[in-house]
């Protein structure tokens, strides 16, 4: 049978011309990046040794694995350190963002330079200068001589909270919350801008109706800019914990890469970000298995 | 009292809260810039010196001059900039477009193509980063390539490539960002464009994209800070030259080699002292980061009026 060969109908087209858009991106997904993913699985369960010509796989099993979990010193301690530490500034960031553009998007003098000055640490919060501040001993003197005299979190602090009968690990964690402040403030920029761009899309018609009904300030807050939010809530989760996991300046990423050059080697150390990174997955799929049903998507 | 002037106390004491907090804020996020130039700008003397804390006693600008030097500054400058630049617009060229075609293109499988985007960035660089280099020391194009592989790292290939491919450092957060962008741009343009019998690929360069610029200001100025800073990829792909990361590193060696006869309270028989390692990495570090600030200075207008207009809701 044969058809008359028919110019391509509109629509057809048009999915043509989309596939074509991300045709490059398919591309680089394949080969630059599923294919070395493969790889690093396939080396976490070998040792790499490189030879001047090549490289040599030599097959391990779980033997890294183990390696790295059971028997090498640090591993496990970083691991747990680090996990904890997102798990404490997770929220502080979350809520402090939510804060920061909540102010940020209200109308005052001068808010366009305040809003330049805290997008400020996207541009100097990265890479080299986090790795090299790392290893700065003039700050680190310079703390040392600061924790001599706290204007916070000092034990007549603690003794106070705990003589009024405040739970121990509460008071710890708002104190430890106040002394993380700089870290969170300073890794909150990327989510302030995500946040504001939210707050700003939110039609004024809305507040203006619900005022009308008579809504209080308040309700207006939990009734209509916090379901509003809630879809970018969960963006900004999941960006947070991607940002501090890749972080230059995170101990387990470090502790990876120096088992890389100069420890354990290659297999070991590929199997260490295996596990991190499973790990990693696992908390983001819990997160948003908690949260997407509750979230309120505005159609 | 009257309600009016109650309302206006009100007013009074939130702006006064604001601001107090805005100034604390201000200074939590500018303290280490501060800190930086103040500990850059001070002398061995200074930094011994417990009385002097913020403002250096006998300002010197000896670090900055060493760093200079040995850093070789005008030419790791040169390069960091012409491999930001390259791969900022290679970046944006890509992900403009692959935004573009999520954002306006309906087809079998593009939900699963942003996924793949988005997946792009869950995985951290440094778990494939071996792989990567693995495959552009012996590049054979994955088989297609007949003889001996070909050796990419120390040009600027592997940039080129994962840059036009959209899987560079944090390519996926450019196609995200682009994408948004463009679903938020009216689609009567476009339609006017289609009725005047242009193709999607005309429409996209000649409509599309001068109506974007603020949203590619913002994916310029990300993805040319991000190299720019990048440690990562250019000491895998690069080791051995001298970009601005690596000038960095190798600098103490050479200035302590450098002052080693001069300057005993520096250096004894070349190795650095850790205090005055310092003072030199925080000029150094310095004089990475001012060039940033710069653009950032310049491009700052474009890119918080873009970051709002792209409402990145739903």
């Amino acid at each position: 049978m044969k058809r008359k060969r028919r110019p391509m109908s509109f629509s057809r087209r048009q999915k043509l011309a989309g596939f074509l858009f991300t045709v490059p991106f398919l591309v680089g997904f394949i080969f630059l990046f599923a294919v070395p993913f493969y790889q690093a699985v396939v080396i976490s369960f070998h040792e790499l040794v490189l030879t001047p010509q090549t490289f040599e796989l030599q097959p391990k099993g779980w033997e890294n694995y183990g390696y790295a979990l059971q028997v090498h010193p640090e591993f496990s301690k970083t691991f747990t350190e680090v996990l904890v530490k997102l798990a404490t500034e997770l929220p502080m960031i979350i809520g402090f963002s939510f804060f920061a553009a909540t102010i940020l998007n209200s109308d005052f003098r001068g808010r366009t330079f305040v809003r330049t000055l805290f997008f400020l640490p996207v541009i100097l919060g990265a890479g080299v200068v986090m790795k090299m501040e790392v290893q700065d001993y003039a700050q680190i003197m310079v703390k040392h001589l600061a924790e001599g005299a706290p204007f916070f979190g000092g034990a007549a602090v603690r003794s106070f909270f705990a003589a009024a009968r405040f739970p121990a690990g509460m008071v710890d964690y708002v104190i430890d919350a106040i002394q993380a402040l700089p870290t969170v403030i300073r890794a909150s920029g990327v989510q302030i801008l995500i946040f504001l761009a939210g707050l700003q899309s939110i039609p004024r018609e809305v507040y203006e109706a619900a005022s009308v009904e008579g809504a209080t300030g308040w309700e207006r807050f939990w009734l209509i800019t916090f379901p509003m939010m809630s879809p970018l809530i969960l963006v900004n989760l999941i960006y947070t914990v991607i940002d501090s996991f890749t972080a230059m300046n995170n101990e387990l990423v470090v502790l990876i890469r120096e088992t890389m050059l100069r420890g354990a080697g290659y297999g070991v150390s590929m199997a260490m970000a295996m596990i991190y990174f499973v790990a990693i997955g696992l908390i983001l799929l819990a997160v948003f298995g908690l949260l997407s049903r509750r979230v309120f998507y505005h159609v | 009292m009257s309600l009016a002037a109650k309302e206006k106390w009100r007013k009074r004491v939130v702006a006064l809260l604001r601001t107090v907090l805005l100034i604390g804020i201000a200074y939590v996020i500018l303290q280490p810039l501060i800190y930086r130039f103040s500990t850059a700008l001070m002398s061995m003397e200074d930094l011994y010196d417990q009385s002097v804390r913020w403002i250096p006693r006998k300002p010197t600008l000896r670090n900055f001059r060493l760093m200079w030097e040995h850093m070789d500054y005008v030419n790791a400058f040169g390069r960091s900039f012409f491999l930001a630049a390259l791969t900022s617009v290679l970046q944006l060229f890509t992900c403009s477009m692959v935004g573009y075609g999520l954002a306006r293109f309906k087809f079998p499988g593009s939900q699963i193509i942003f996924g793949l985007a988005i997946f792009t960035l869950m995985i951290p660089p440094q778990l494939i980063m071996t792989p990567s280099y693995l495959n552009f020391r012996f590049f054979d194009f994955f088989g297609l390539l007949k003889g001996q592989p070909l050796n990419l790292t120390g040009t600027y290939w592997p940039f080129i490539l994962m840059s036009l491919t959209g899987t560079g450092f944090r390519c996926g957060l450019y196609i995200f960002i682009m994408r948004q962008f463009f679903r938020g741009m009216p689609k009567e343009l476009e339609e006017a464009a289609y009725i005047d019998g242009a193709g999607p690929f005309t429409t996209f360069w000649r409509v599309m994209i001068p109506g974007a610029v603020p949203g590619l200001v913002t994916t310029f100025l990300f993805s040319f800070v991000w190299q720019w800073n990048d440690y990562l990829y250019v000491t895998t792909f690069m080791a051995g030259r001298n970009f601005l990361p690596q000038a960095l590193e190798g600098a103490a060696t050479k200035v302590a080699n450098a002052v080693k006869d001069a300057d005993a309270l520096a250096s004894s028989s070349g190795f650095l002292d850790d205090h005055f390692y310092s003072l030199i990495n925080n000029a150094g570090m310095l004089m990475i980061i001012l060039p940033l600030l710069i653009l950032y200075i310049f491009l700052q207008r474009y890119f918080v009026e873009s970051v709002e207009r792209t409402g990145i809701v739903g």
